[in-house]
């Protein structure tokens, strides 16, 4: 891409980054002397960052997103000046606001209004133009009547609400931000929102955000950047690197599922009956990935020896937690019976589930004779996919759809 | 390019803003919470100097005589106080703020810069109160008191350069905090501070003139010399006729000057990858 070189806010090219992993944990004179002697190099080389070039706009959203240890903090920091580079130059146009953490050098023994200009100088502001820019950050964190108050009789609440004032009201014009997005109470966060969705239009301002929220770089960015492993898997469209980012989790997911469906234990043969194959299907397609709120199927196949007739059939599924998630019984939909040879049974069942992992209990039983026919635990593991809830404490096996009105 | 530019302006005004700021924060929260408030920084210094003059003069007789002794013992004490404190405090400075490092971009230097001119407040406090007995002791000041400015930057520059050398070195190897404390003790007894001269010229010229041209034993005896007594204690300058000599002291501060400033420039952007 070449671009004219006034509209240009940040050029990195070509850096690379490693780091000195230490391999013995002490910083001493006497680790230092045994290693000199024994012609130890004392650490490890870590490959962080490989040829990463990138060019940002003058009015940019930019996102930057990638799992932890992907190397993004560590671009960050080398954007910012923190880290040096082994190789490759960044060359910023503007003034650079970085907040690789909000509210660094707080001092909860400081008044509101000395860390603010503390924070200010750190960032290189003088006094005078922290000054203007006094008013819109107490105004902006809602704090006018704690200015006084020492930091330390501040809620963690307030703290991070000035803290993130100041990240936003700084007169920069590249302003760089790590994870620091979800902070306050909800009305602040909408607030928040706001004020990213008019910087977003702002062309003088240049946003450069690390973050894992793919709601925010679909919503904010309008371009982005994926980095795996220290090396830039997808860049440009916002949508694009939103879903190669879901896509990493997704493939791992089934990869990791796969390795659980080949330990799965082995169960015990009770009669001439057994199960021979269970599936689980969407889209027409056997998978152990199921899409969020997209119907899918339970196909079973059978394999009696003789013919059974008047059998019952449960089926039981439950999470990562053991919840149960469902459970059928082949009674509400009358008796069945079971060739000689192969059956097939299928179950279609409507989608209202949380994303998380799913086991399968399984038992067919005679109805006369109350015996077992077949018993099978925790078979055909498959996970629902496409929400982060089962990352929560606490979240509710179903989830249907539910709209939110705020007045 | 906006990077270099920060970089080469190494007076800049938003670092002299930021070093304002850290030593305006290190001495407001030095005293905070205590009843007597800034007061302590007077009241400490003094109280100290009642314990050295009953202990070394009045009990000891660690004295040559002089009505001014007393004096010229307290200033020498608060001087070594400014070496020891701020040496101390700044080969630290750059570890405990490392939090501040990993996370912000700024000129390292002025960290040091801030923790060496906190310590230099204290100094000026203790002065304050050096002179006031000064005054009362009847001492009598003489045009000499205009070289004692020229000693005190000769004082910082030294301080500085030994931060720096120390402070870089104290990233790496946590055992420096530990040498240099004992260092400091053996330097320390190895001067004329709490003793006078001519406790160790009576019988042993030699050793006398070699302990002048410890730096840091010139600059208290040419402070004391210009500014208390410049008729009873001696400095280099006169006690080493040899000019080439006596100007062992000062080559030397400027070399631990240099040295520092280059060892710690051609580390300091590494800092924040291994504090």
């Amino acid at each position: 891409m070449i671009s004219k070189k006034n509209d240009i806010a940040l050029r990195v090219k070509n850096v690379s980054k490693s780091f000195h992993l230490p391999t013995e944990q002490a910083n001493g004179l006497k680790q230092a002397f045994v290693n000199w002697t024994k012609g130890i190099k004392g650490y490890e080389d870590q490959k962080v960052l490989r040829d990463i070039s990138l060019e940002v706009k003058k009015g940019d959203f930019f996102g930057i997103v990638g799992r932890n240890g992907s190397g993004k903090s560590t671009l960050l920091k080398i954007i910012s000046g923190i880290y040096t580079t082994d190789s490759g130059s960044v060359d910023i146009f503007g003034r650079l606001v970085p907040f690789i953490e909000l509210g660094v050098g707080f001092n909860p023994e400081l008044t509101g209004r000395e860390n603010i200009y503390m924070n200010g100088a750190m960032l290189g502001f003088s006094n005078s133009e922290v000054d203007k820019m006094y008013n819109e950050i107490v105004d902006f964190a809602e704090l006018p009547e704690f200015m006084d108050q020492k930091l330390k009789n501040y809620s963690s609440g307030m703290q991070v609400r000035l803290a993130f004032s100041i990240a936003i009201k700084a007169q920069g014009d590249i302003l760089v931000l790590d994870e620091v997005l979800a902070v306050g109470d909800e009305a602040f966060q909408r607030k928040c929102s706001t004020f990213f969705d008019q910087i977003k239009k702002d062309k003088t301002k240049t946003v450069i955000l690390v973050t894992h929220s793919m709601e925010s770089v679909r919503k904010y960015c309008n371009r982005a950047m994926l980095i795996v492993d220290g090396e830039i898997k997808e860049t440009g469209n916002p949508d694009k690197v939103a879903n190669a980012y879901s896509d990493i989790f997704i493939n791992e997911r089934i990869s990791e599922l796969e390795d659980k469906e080949n330990k799965k234990p082995t169960n015990m043969q009770l009669s001439d009956v057994h199960l021979q194959d269970i599936q689980i299907v969407q889209d027409n397609k056997k998978t152990s990935a199921v899409k969020f709120r997209e119907n899918f199927s339970l196909e079973l196949v059978f394999f009696a020896e003789k013919v059974h007739e008047d059998l019952i059939m449960g089926i039981h599924f439950f999470d990562q937690s053991g919840r149960d998630m469902l459970a059928i019984s082949t009674k509400v939909f009358g008796k069945f019976n079971l060739k000689k040879g192969k059956s097939k049974i299928s179950f279609d069942i409507q989608n209202i589930f949380t994303d998380g992992d799913y086991y399968i209990n399984l038992a067919i039983e005679d109805n006369n004779t109350q015996e077992l026919l077949v018993q099978n635990h925790e078979i055909s593991p498959f996970s629902i996919i496409g929400l982060n809830l089962s990352k929560h404490s606490k979240h509710s096996l179903t989830h249907p759809e539910v709209e939110a009105h705020f007045e | 390019m906006y990077r270099a530019m920060k970089k080469s302006n190494i007076f800049s005004k938003s670092n002299v803003v930021l070093i304002k700021e850290l030593v305006k924060t290190d001495f407001k929260l030095r005293y905070q919470g205590s009843l007597l408030g800034v007061a302590w920084s007077v009241l400490k210094p003094l109280m100290l100097f009642m314990v050295m003059y009953l202990v070394f003069v009045k009990f000891l007789k660690f004295t040559d005589g002089t009505p001014t002794y007393p004096i010229v013992l307290l200033l020498g004490i608060s001087i070594w106080g400014f070496i020891a404190e701020s040496t101390s405090v700044g080969m630290q400075s750059i570890v405990s703020r490392g939090d501040l490092l990993r996370k912000i971009n700024f000129p390292k230097y002025i960290i040091i810069i801030s923790s060496v001119a906190s310590s230099l407040i204290s100094l000026f406090i203790n002065l304050a109160v050096v002179l006031v007995f000064a005054i009362f002791t009847g001492v009598n000041f003489t045009g000499l008191v205009l070289l004692v400015p020229i000693s005190v930057l000769q004082l910082c520059l030294l301080v500085v350069g030994i931060s720096l050398i120390l402070s870089t070195l104290y990233v790496k190897y946590r055992d420096i905090s530990h040498i240099w404390d004992v260092l400091l003790q053996i330097v320390f007894y190895s001067m004329p501070i709490i003793y006078p001269l001519v406790f160790v010229s009576k019988s042993y010229p030699i050793i006398a003139k070699l302990m002048m041209l410890n730096p840091a034993a010139q600059i208290i005896q040419d402070i004391r010399h210009n500014l208390i007594a410049p008729s009873t204690a001696p400095t280099v300058w006169n006690i080493i006729d040899n000019f080439w000599i006596a100007i062992i002291p000062v080559v030397l501060t400027f070399i631990i000057f240099i040295v520092g400033v280059v060892y710690f420039r051609k580390n300091s952007n590494k800092f924040a990858e291994i504090v």
